[in-house]
């Protein structure tokens, strides 16, 4: 059981490199859906282990041991191994809970002011236009969804720029990006390794908006411009926003801009078994997890007397 | 040449690709120079409409200007009124009597506002 549930606390590590691959040989809508999901999967499979090692820890003590109505002592691995994995899981839930409260908290705090703020200009169709030097464009979800627009950041664009870099923050509300984007904050909050995680879904989100802002405005090279341009004049200060709200000029720019020069590749096929393995990644976490809290219940029952042993 | 699929996209759309060009003109636009700073290929008569329909919804501050209408974004209430005063300097043939006669009538406060906008825009520059 033990070792079962210790597999799910150590596949997160394979996670970053294949998603890094993933995003690289698949179309970017794939890879973004794929790395999501198992990243999800993989983080609620870590929270279930650490779970399952903290219970095990309390069930050793009496006084939990009588709350739970045991009439025998649990039977574990041993309890050298059994207790530090508890400590240590109490510790990582602990750790994990906190810093997500905090960035949730403050996530919520910076998207109402970014509300506030694009509620007060001037808006136009969907457009916010927010009264600023600093260059910088954002996707904001909500009701009705907006995309927010500093005047310093028109400015250092063409009226054609402007269509490919709204047609790329359209893209961001109309997929939903934000939900990908606050998925991969809570998976990186309960592992370290899913950390890395988050960055490559972050470049995947702004990937297929590139490519949706592309296919909208019919001009690879005009979409690769207007992205460069805007990342240039954002750089250097801009509005502060939560970090699930997709920007124009997130991620990696020289990158995206190489990916959207180059001719997109017409067949992803040799891609496809980077998704079979981030499947497979998710499905061994899932298996071990279920396998592993399945057997600790049994053992409970167990040591509850009502079942055989 | 008026782009049939340009002209077919969503009205919001389109009311913020010309909100968007009037904000980065930063100069009150006719609608002849609004559709040339535009991407896209929409014809002036469209543009027009949508610059008449953005004026309605009261998000652009328009003055004549020649045989039809200059258009301006509003900023905030204060930026309006700003913009307001300029509109009515522009269309005074003699400007800097107007300006001269404006200033002596303000009042001791508004006399000290404007004696540290100046100061404060002087010590950064030297």
């Amino acid at each position: 059981m033990t070792a079962l549930l210790i597999l799910p606390l150590l596949v997160p590590f394979a996670l970053p490199a294949l998603a890094r691959r993933a995003l690289d040989r698949l179309t970017p809508a794939v890879a973004l859906w794929t790395v999501t999901g198992s990243a999800v999967a993989l983080a609620g499979c870590t929270l279930a282990a650490l779970g399952a090692f903290v219970l095990t820890g309390l069930l050793q003590l009496p006084f939990f041991a009588a709350l739970g109505e045991l009439i025998r002592p649990l039977h574990t691995a041993s309890d050298r191994f059994v207790l530090p994995l508890a400590v240590v899981s109490v510790g990582g839930l602990a750790v994990c809970a906190w810093t997500f409260t905090r960035s949730a908290l403050r996530q919520i705090r910076a998207f109402r002011a970014a509300r506030t703020a694009a509620g007060r200009g001037p808006a136009a169709g969907d457009l916010c236009v927010v009264d600023s030097p600093g260059a910088d464009a954002y996707a904001l979800p909500g009701r009705p969804h907006r995309i927010v627009v500093t005047t310093g950041m028109l400015r250092s664009l063409d009226g054609a720029e402007r269509e490919a870099l709204f047609a790329h923050e359209r893209a961001h509300n109309a997929g939903g990006h934000h939900y990908f984007l606050a998925a991969a904050e809570l998976a990186a909050h309960c592992h370290p390794a899913l950390g890395r995680v988050r960055d490559v879904i972050r470049l995947a989100v702004e990937r297929v908006a590139d490519e949706a802002a592309a296919s909208a405005v019919g001009d690879r090279r005009l979409t690769a411009r207007a992205i460069a341009r805007a990342a240039l004049a954002g750089r250097g200060g801009g509005v502060e926003r939560p970090a699930f709200v997709p920007g124009a000029v997130s991620g990696p720019v020289p990158r995206r801009v190489e990916a959207l020069l180059a001719v997109p590749a017409a067949g992803r096929r040799a891609g496809a078994w980077v998704a079979v393995l981030l499947a497979a990644c998710a499905a061994v976490s899932c298996v071990a997890s279920a396998t592993g809290v399945i057997d600790f219940h049994h053992r409970v029952e167990v040591a509850q007397g009502e079942a055989e042993r | 040449m008026a782009d049939a699929k340009d002209e077919r996209r969503p009205a919001g759309e389109l009311e913020a690709s010309v909100m968007a060009a009037l904000w980065a003109a930063g100069a009150p636009q006719t609608p002849g120079q609004v559709q040339r700073s535009l991407g896209t290929d929409l014809a002036r008569t469209t543009v027009t409409t949508i610059l008449t329909r953005l004026h309605d919804k009261g998000v652009v501050h328009r003055h004549r200007q020649g045989r039809g209408f200059a258009y301006v974004p509003v900023q905030d209430a204060q930026g309006l009124t700003a913009k307001r005063m300029h509109s009515e300097l522009d269309r005074d043939s003699d400007r800097e009597t107007a300006l001269a006669r404006f200033v002596a009538q303000l009042g001791p406060d508004d006399e000290r506002i404007l004696r540290e906008l100046l100061e404060a825009d002087e010590q950064p520059g030297g």
